[in-house]
């Protein structure tokens, strides 16, 4: 340990006057929503940020993926295959959608194919509605540049995941018992107002952002 | 490094005779003022939430060297590596250090205000390291070799048209274009190939989370993901006030910056790390070293009143609502931080003697203070820092320089005054004069003080006869 730390420890410990304790006002109840409201908030707000949602269900979600991926003109699509969702593309994909790629190796070995695939598919843990935003954790199998390197990415969302806010989804699932090495809440694809307030999508991050929300989950 | 000199009035002269400036300015701060006010609309619900985040970011100071400790034994046991830094040279020491060890020499960086105010490109750019910015708005500042002007919005201060012909002249290859998207798409595409190649990634941070050990960084374009996500070995810095007890305490002030800033109700990326890659994991940077940087904090931190200064969450706001800011631009101010943040932090930092000057751009009309998230009394801190000016008397938190600003001429002035006030037939002989000479004295050549101070305002003329004396004709009684 450097003297910094012993220094600057040493500086907060000798104060003899605290300042008297601010009053905290108690955070505001949680609106009480149903999961068809919530849905219909989480979509309004993400669409407002230009992503996609498509409301789908268990039954028909992967019709209506490969709709959207048809209507595109894309180089592959990034999946996990040893996930839920990856087992479900590998079993129905079919010729005249973009090829699956697999993300099994570490990026050392992979950067620039993943530098370069058009779009990436993940799960999600949940929604926030009051603000509309995924709720990402990434996983061995599931890695974190899959929702961040290719110019598309599509996100599967169990409806009854979404939480009404980020102070919700924190108490309820105890993420002070545990952080992932990552998590990431996403409201939309990337964007920037830098030049003259201009709101521009599709920055560094992806450009678009496709959400399917499976409604009977 | 300090920034030393700094000459404000030449500063403000040329930046209100910037006309090019001030268009760009006003429209920019217009802007962002009524995206924040539709986004805070129920003024009732905002004013319950500003007190939140005040009482949330007192209760985290109040507990400071707590929850500093705190933080450094979660992030270590998470594996991402602490290291404390006292001074700014401290800070780029560590950095520089690490970005040896590991032989590299690009570094891709998020944006940072504490990067800016240890001057970490500058450094690393002596020692053949290419720092490069990834954030739009300071990739745009970089190629032209200038300082953020702006918190949040960095390039504030250029137009379309200027940003063409930057990324015209200083981007290979690149055509001259005016659309906002193209030169988007320029930027992303020149970045990329960064993001590809970079070998450490450095960030800032926007809240530290003491009960997991949790890095949370805030921003739209992807890039603070990139840099923290891609290369192999992740920086962090951030000032130790930064610090929050618990994860629960963060959406109030995620919700507090991201409205303040830019009237959003939330970024695109809310990012928060908590480890480097662990055993399994296929990316990530394998390292992760947080940087606590001290430069003056924990002397702010110690006085009561000051302290509030360090509540701040780096929304920017206040600068968007100061009418001298919005004026001058943040050059002008001639550090890293400006507007009426910067115009508190900064000579706290950087003393009175070099930077003091900042807390008399300010006409206390108190918008500041009316739109700052945490509720920090900006204006009782510059009068405190204007007093301490003239104030020679050291206590245990006087502020640094204090006192500078006291002469002779002035001392002497003031006695007068107060002896002349407090003497009747003194007193009374002053007004007689004053109502003799006073008429005449917008008609001589101003000049040394009087011309300095007549320069921005009209010169008072005296009435002939004064107040004592129009009441004495009067009949009123004088007791």
């Amino acid at each position: 340990m450097s003297d910094a730390r012993a220094h600057i420890l040493a500086r907060l410990r000798t104060v003899s006057l605290q300042p008297p304790v601010a009053v905290e006002p108690e955070a505001p109840p949680a609106p009480a929503l149903d999961q068809a409201k919530k849905v219909a908030q989480l979509k309004q707000r993400m669409e407002a940020m230009h992503a996609e949602v498509i409301l789908t269900d268990r039954r028909d979600w992967l019709s209506a993926l490969k709709t959207a991926l048809r209507c595109r003109s894309l180089n592959g699509l990034l999946y996990a295959p040893h996930t839920a969702i990856g087992a479900a593309l590998a079993e129905v994909w079919e010729d005249g959608l973009p090829p699956l790629v697999p993300y099994e190796q570490s990026v050392e070995d992979c950067k620039e194919q993943l530098f370069n695939i058009d779009a990436g598919i993940t799960s999600t843990q949940g929604g926030l509605a009051d603000v509309g935003a995924l709720i990402l954790w990434p996983t061995p199998d599931e890695p974190r540049l899959m929702s961040l390197a290719p110019a598309v990415h599509i996100a599967v969302l169990e409806a009854s995941k979404i939480h009404p806010s980020l102070t919700d989804a924190i108490l309820q699932e105890h993420w002070a018992e545990g952080m992932p090495t990552n998590a990431l809440l996403i409201s939309g694809p990337s964007k920037t107002a830098d030049i003259e307030l201009v709101l521009t999508f599709g920055v560094h991050g992806p450009k678009e952002l496709i959400v399917l929300v499976l409604d009977d989950c | 490094m300090t920034e030393i000199a700094v000459d404000f009035p030449k500063n403000f002269k040329k930046a209100l005779g910037d006309g090019q400036l001030r268009r760009n300015l006003r429209a920019a701060m217009d802007t962002l003022g009524m995206r924040r006010r539709t986004l805070f609309s129920d003024v009732e619900a905002f004013e319950k939430l500003r007190e939140r985040g005040d009482a949330i970011r007192q209760r985290a100071l109040r507990q400071l060297p707590e929850l500093l400790e705190r933080l450094e034994q979660k992030c270590t046991e998470n594996g991402i590596q602490v290291h404390w830094a006292e001074t700014p040279a401290e800070a780029n020491a560590i950095c520089l250090d690490i970005i040896q060890r590991h032989h590299a020499t690009r570094v891709i960086k998020g944006k940072s205000m504490v990067s800016e105010e240890i001057h970490l490109n500058h450094f690393l750019d002596e020692r053949g390291i290419e720092a490069l910015e990834t954030d739009l708005g300071e990739y745009i500042i970089q190629l032209e070799h200038e300082t953020p002007s702006h918190i949040i919005v960095p390039a504030i201060h250029k137009n379309r048209d200027q940003i063409a012909t930057l990324f015209h002249e200083k981007i290979p290859n690149t055509p001259y274009t005016e659309v906002v998207e193209e030169l988007n798409a320029i930027a992303r595409q020149v970045l990329r190939e960064k993001f590809f190649a970079g070998e450490i990634g450095v960030s800032g941070v926007n809240f530290a989370v003491a009960e997991t050990g949790t890095l949370c960084l805030v921003e739209n374009e992807g890039n603070g993901r990139m840099c923290t996500t891609a290369p192999p070995v992740h920086i962090a810095i951030m000032g130790i006030e930064k610090v929050v007890e618990k994860l629960e305490d963060v959406p109030p002030l995620l919700r507090l910056l991201t409205g303040s800033a830019t009237g959003q109700l939330i970024t695109t990326y809310f990012n928060m790390i908590s480890s480097p890659r662990k055993p399994g994991e296929k990316d990530g940077p394998k390292e992760v070293h947080l940087v606590l940087l001290d430069n003056g904090r924990s002397k702010i931190w110690a006085d009561p009143d000051l302290r509030h200064t360090l509540k701040c969450i780096r929304c920017g706001t206040c600068l968007n609502h100061c009418p001298v800011y919005t004026r001058l631009g943040g050059h002008a101010y001639g550090y890293v931080y400006p507007g009426p943040i910067g115009s508190i932090l900064t000579p706290q930092i950087e003393g009175l003697k070099n930077a003091g000057a900042m807390a008399t751009a300010s006409t206390f009309c108190g918008a500041c203070e009316e739109v700052c998230p945490v509720k920090i009394p900006i204006t009782d801190i510059l009068r405190r820092l204007r007093n301490e000016s003239y104030d020679k008397d050291e206590t245990a938190h006087s502020v640094k320089d204090h006192g500078y600003k006291l002469n002779a001429t002035e001392s002497l002035t003031w006695k007068g005054w107060a002896f002349s006030n407090a003497t009747p037939w003194i007193n009374a002989l002053n007004a007689k004069l004053l109502g003799v000479i006073g008429p005449q004295l917008p008609k001589l050549p101003a000049v040394g003080i009087i011309k300095q101070w007549g320069q921005s305002r009209a010169l008072p003329s005296f009435a002939t006869k004064s107040l004592h004396v129009l009441a004495k004709e009067k009949g009123i009684r004088d007791e």
